[in-house]
């Protein structure tokens, strides 16, 4: 600094300019380094890429149709290129939303337990339960309720009991991001509730819980994004319909994995037709859902 | 209103830590007292034994009485919650509750204790923000979120917010410590006049506002690390600073310490 303000500084040594020109072999190895980075994210993303090229190029066919939204394959004949796919799609919300519908007050209930009362052994327990629920694969959570609900307790074959596997599937996902959006709570935000008089649970219902809203509908989302796809519950807990069923408690079932199964054993081009437009739909649906998740924290992130 | 504390032989945990010894002291309704000593000696521990703060870490526990006009606020017939609402706190970092509006962090101990009168709400609402001395700053803008205020503005209504629920004593935990000068004289001003009403008690770092604010002044100390900090002396808080009793409390306060 020396030299900007043109005062001698005789205390100290002239020092050498503080920056100096990188030497070629450290730009040699940025260039290497930039180059690898730039190759691995390339090796990513074209896979990404080509799956959605494919699935929209295939499927876009099949989802412009007016049919396609609006009716289901109710005596529709293989070979055809007519009719639609929303008993599918029905079959698929429906099946998510009462999971969704279990698993989140569960889910909530269970994580504020872990954060706000959880001490001690039954808390070990618990966390280390949704960690091994976490790590269970959805064939197994299937086959666990076809043991427990259809082989033991006699129940039938519906949409119900897919939603109960997806329901296991949901559950520690919902838990584990509740409880880490509860933990970035900070502890000063209770402590100011306790101060003003407030009990506990009011404080974690009226404070806590809304502080953490934002994050933890995100989660929601995601998990519900996540278990649409399943596709081993549905072939293992209900049958498949080519028709329109709206009663989730009885009888067979379409939902969009199920009906791509179904149409594999389909020789016909029509079949290949559904299939693709199936899958765009889905994607489309999880899409929708994670966009939302987006919004609703985008609208958080500006209230504070 | 405002009421008096009685600390009788008050030793405080932490689990098997014995973070405080001993503590007898009193504090005169409509009066402030101020908690001053060196970092660690147990003086955010003690004032948050006086509303039962204290007993949300996991672990902590207290011996010996601390009586609110005569009461012990840890007879086994108290409850904390009817403690914390008669004895009210401010913490060293404003901490409005970040999804509320100006005007909801004001009411919200009374919101949430179930009152909601619109008319009563907005009443008190203007009153204790008029009683903060933010009433002018913030009242155009009620409803936006309490967070966007400056870090003054936020401790001036998060004090606003401790007396709407109109407390009999108020607890203060270096609530200047994150403040600049002007703020920091706006809130000292609003001691002032808080004191005709409350029993204040305020924990500070800062000798010339323990000076300036208190009428008594309480000397915590601390003989060793791993050791209970200790109250060394209490007296009026000309007497602190001008002719201390104990020589411990002259090197502090003389910055002759350690
Ligand atoms: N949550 C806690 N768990 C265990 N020990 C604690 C806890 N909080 C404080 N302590 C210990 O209690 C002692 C007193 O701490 P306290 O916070 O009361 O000090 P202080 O006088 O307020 O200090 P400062 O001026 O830095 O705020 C310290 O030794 C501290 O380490
Ligand atoms: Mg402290």
């Amino acid at each position: 600094m020396a030299t900007d303000t043109g005062l001698e500084r005789p205390d100290r040594p002239a020092a050498a300019p503080a920056f100096q020109p990188l030497s070629t072999g450290r730009k040699l190895k940025d260039n290497l380094a930039t180059v690898l980075v730039c190759l691995a994210f390339l090796v990513a993303v074209v896979p990404l890429v080509w799956v959605v090229v494919t699935v929209v190029g295939r499927g876009i066919g099949a989802i412009v149709s007016a049919d396609w939204w609006g009716r289901s394959l109710s005596g529709v004949l293989p070979e055809s290129f007519a009719g639609g796919v929303y008993h599918a799609i029905y079959g698929t919300l429906i099946q998510a939303l009462i999971a969704g519908v279990i698993a989140v007050p569960i889910g909530i209930l269970a994580a504020v337990y872990l954060v706000e009362y959880g001490r001690g052994r039954l808390a070990k327990t618990t966390s280390f339960m949704v960690d091994i629920l976490a790590g269970v694969p959805s064939i197994v959570a299937a086959l666990f309720i076809f043991a427990a609900f259809i082989s033991i307790l006699g129940a039938q074959q519906s949409a119900f009991m897919v939603s109960l596997a997806l329901v296991l599937l949901m559950l520690p996902v919902v838990i584990r991001n509740t409880e880490e959006m509860l933990r970035l709570v900070p502890d000063e935000l209770r402590e100011a509730s306790y101060a003003l008089g407030i009990p506990k649970w009011k404080t974690i219902l009226r404070i806590v819980l809304p502080t953490a809203l934002s994050g933890t509908v995100t989660g929601i989302m995601l998990a519900l994004a996540r278990v649409m796809g399943e596709t081993a519950p549905v072939l293992v807990l209900v049958g498949y319909s080519q028709s329109i069923n709206f009663d989730p408690f009885s009888g067979n079932m379409a939902s969009l994995p199920l009906l791509m199964f179904s149409e594999l054993s389909n020789p016909e081009p029509a079949g290949q037709f559904r299939i693709w437009g199936a899958a765009l739909t889905l994607i489309l649906i999880i899409m929708i859902l994670q966009l939302g998740a987006s919004v609703v924290s985008r609208f958080s992130a500006i209230s504070k | 209103m405002a009421k008096r504390l009685d600390l009788k032989a008050v030793d405080i945990y932490y689990g098997d830590f014995h973070a405080v010894q001993d503590v007898n002291l009193s504090v005169a309704p409509r009066s402030v007292t101020s908690f001053i000593g060196p970092s660690g000696c147990g003086k955010s521990t003690v004032l948050r034994t006086l509303n039962r703060m204290h007993e949300e870490i996991p672990g902590a526990r207290v011996d010996g009485e601390v009586l609110l006009d005569g009461e012990d606020i840890y007879d086994r017939g108290s409850d904390a919650v009817a403690v914390r609402r008669t004895i009210g706190m401010v913490f060293q970092r404003p901490n409005p509750f970040p999804t509320m509006s100006i005007r909801d962090n004001v009411v919200a101990g009374l919101k949430l204790q179930g009152v909601h009168d619109k008319k009563k709400l907005d009443e008190v609402c203007e009153a204790s923000l008029r009683g903060a001395n933010l009433w002018k700053e913030v009242s155009g803008r009620l409803d936006k979120p309490g967070g966007g205020l400056s870090g003054g503005q936020q401790q001036r209504l998060c004090i606003a917010r401790a007396i709407a629920v109109a407390p009999d004593v108020l607890l203060m935990d270096e609530p200047c410590s994150a403040l600049d000068p002007i703020s920091t004289l706006a809130i000292e001003d609003l001691i002032a006049d808080l004191k005709k009403e409350y029993t204040i008690v305020i924990v500070t770092h800062n000798m010339q506002q323990a000076a300036r604010v208190s009428d008594q002044t309480a000397f915590f100390n601390l003989e060793a690390t791993g050791k209970p900090g200790k109250l060394v002396e209490i007296d009026d808080t000309s007497t602190i600073f001008s002719n201390p009793t104990e020589q411990a409390t002259e090197d502090y306060i003389s910055g002759r310490f350690g």
